[in-house]
């Protein structure tokens, strides 16, 4: 497939150490997907079911045992190249540990764009840092350059995070639970920053998520991970809508219900008053 | 263009009397060390009468052999602590390599490098410090370098790196995994940038404690080895009087201007350093403290018949 982003047949084993005994932990088993340009796919499911190590193997920040992964249908090496680097890129879950403390704003969106575009001039950099801290809704770009990570909220800090796997441009962006520390009122918000950015670029988000519901609002294709196996794909709807799974079903069910609001709270209450509701 | 300084002054320590007075204490000692040779008289003059106590002509009165005290004293401080500085520095140098690039790298390379830590680690530091001295002091053709203070102060830094480079691991160690870390592995950055870029600004505040930590064990294992003998003979250091003042008898000979000052400038030194150190500890672990402050503030509140916690919970 060309112009795409695949995993194929990817596994991740970590071998434990519990004292002299080793065990085996299939973090990844067989999983193969594949995001496309100006498309989302939602990784859904529990913590430790494997959805950040596939991140984070796509990524190249981690091997894995067997598998491969495909850029625009040929294999990439083992180790990320620089190529590999600019077209696909990540952010990361908590905003408050991405960004260096150390360093300004600027630092943060100038590295990648003087690694990954070295002809630029200083002038053109910052104007180019500007540019990003705009295009993510930080205006006046200018007001933020030399500030610190810690001068800024959260949602903040995930627009700048955001704004630096912009800047080299890259064509695939892996979103690993990008909202889950943000206060619930600012979620909607990076989220639609991110659609608004896709839209315009044509980007393939891989957006990984425990979030049923954000992640039927924001993507095409929902791949539910239970276990290290992805154990149900679908268009967005489908799998919401109509989940096969077990563990779907139960992952819907844990998902807060407008139509039982307030039912645990009766409960509760009648329990507590001893007489049944 | 980008403000590469931006992060200094979060890494700088908080004024406290801690800080002011280990400032002022290691700093007049460095000025002394400076400016006060020049002024003083020729410490390798022994044209004096010998033993003479303190009077307007020798200040700090003349040793056994007819030397000057204060200038005995100005030129012994400017050597302990060029031996402190250079040792502590070349210690530093060491506990970064082996440390940060064992914490940061792992896998067989941690290995061997924090084998070569343990070792250096459970040898007993002045026994090792005594015998490498003896050894090398005695291989010919060193010249005057084979007793020169840079020899001693290399030895010291060689023998007294280890305790850093296990502290500086573990917090390389912990800040590998940080997000931001692998951030800057996903944006394309190479290893030792990351480790000089991202990771060791935010080593400072340890790095530094670290160095005045080597700093004040590279003079007080100076003035041990000169103490017994090994140390420079061709340079005059705080030990190497304290030294000359055992072997002249200056206690039985009640000669106490011979060996206050040195002993003196010796432990003063050291205080200073601690506090400065106590100050930067405090940036690295800022429950040094609160907790105090919020003890402080507890007992308060208990004496103005506020207090909540019935005196049992001060931190």
């Amino acid at each position: 497939m060309s112009g795409s982003l695949e995993v194929r047949n990817l596994h991740k084993d970590f071998r434990l150490r519990n004292g002299v005994s080793f065990s085996t932990l299939h973090a990844v088993a067989d999983a193969s997907f594949a995001v496309e340009p100006g498309r989302t796919v939602a990784l859904v499911g529990e913590s430790g079911s494997g959805k950040s190590t596939i991140a984070r193997i796509i990524t190249k920040l981690e091997t894995p045992t067997s598998g491969e992964v495909l850029l625009d249908g040929r294999p990439t090496p083992r180790h990320a190249t620089r190529e590999y680097r600019r077209q696909v890129q990540m952010v990361f879950q908590d905003p408050f540990a991405s960004l260096n403390p150390f360093h300004s704003i600027s630092h943060h969106i100038e590295r990648p764009l003087r690694l990954h575009h070295p002809g630029l001039s200083a002038d053109q950099l910052r104007s180019r840092v500007v540019e990003l801290l705009e295009r993510v809704h930080l205006t006046p770009g200018e007001t933020y350059l030399e500030r610190r990570p810690h001068e800024l909220s959260g949602g903040q800090r995930q627009r700048v995070a955001i704004a630096r796997a912009l800047a080299p441009g890259a064509r695939f962006v892996v979103a690993d639970e990008p909202v889950s520390m943000l206060d619930v009122s600012i979620r909607v918000g990076v989220l639609n920053l991110l659609a608004d950015l896709q839209r315009a670029e044509g980007l393939g988000v891989l957006y990984i998520t425990h979030d049923l519901a954000t992640a039927r609002h924001f993507s095409d294709e929902i791949l539910v991970m239970y276990r290290g196996r992805i154990v149900e794909r679908g268009p967005s709807d489908e799998v919401i809508l109509n989940p096969r799974h077990e563990y779907t079903r139960k992952l819907r069910e844990a998902a807060a219900d407008p139509d039982r609001l307030g039912q645990l709270r009766d409960e509760v209450r009648s329990e507590m008053t001893g007489g049944p509701a | 263009m980008a403000d590469r300084f931006a992060g200094i002054r979060y890494l700088m320590p908080r004024w406290s009397a801690k800080l002011g007075a280990g400032l002022v204490i290691v700093g007049l000692i460095t000025l002394f060390g400076i400016v006060a040779p020049f002024f003083t008289a020729d410490p390798r003059d022994s044209s004096n009468k010998g033993l003479l106590p303190p009077s307007p002509e020798h200040l700090l009165g003349t040793t056994k052999l007819g030397y000057d005290v204060l200038a005995q004293l100005a030129t012994g401080t400017r050597g302990s602590l060029y031996v402190g500085l250079l040792g502590g520095l070349s210690a530093m140098l060491l506990a970064i390599v082996f440390g940060i690039l064992a914490g940061y790298f792992g896998g067989w390379l941690d290995e061997v490098l924090m084998l070569a830590t343990n070792i250096m680690l459970v040898i007993p530091g002045l026994p090792l410090v005594m015998v490498i001295a003896a050894y090398v002091q005695n291989t010919e053709g060193l010249g005057d370098f084979a007793r020169s203070s840079t020899l001693v102060a290399l030895i010291l830094g060689v023998t007294g790196w280890a305790g850093s480079a296990v502290v500086l691991r573990a917090q390389a160690r912990s800040l590998r995994t940080r997000e931001y870390v692998a951030a800057a592995r996903v944006a394309g950055e190479r290893g030792l940038r990351i480790i000089f870029v991202e990771i060791i600004p935010n080593l400072v505040p340890l790095i530094a404690a670290q160095l005045i930590f080597g700093v004040m064990a590279a003079v007080l294992g100076e003035a041990g080895l000169s103490y017994l003998g090994l140390g420079p003979t061709n340079s005059i250091t705080l030990g190497t009087m304290l030294n000359d003042a055992q072997t002249g008898q200056a206690v039985g000979s009640h000669a106490w201007w011979w060996f206050i000052p040195p002993g003196a400038m010796i432990a003063l030194l050291g205080t200073g350093l601690a506090l400065v150190n106590f100050a930067i500890d405090e940036i690295v672990n800022p429950k040094l403290r609160l907790a105090p402050q919020a003890a402080r503030q507890q007992r308060r509140a208990t004496k103005a018949g506020k207090g909540v916690a019935g005196g049992g919970a001060y931190a």
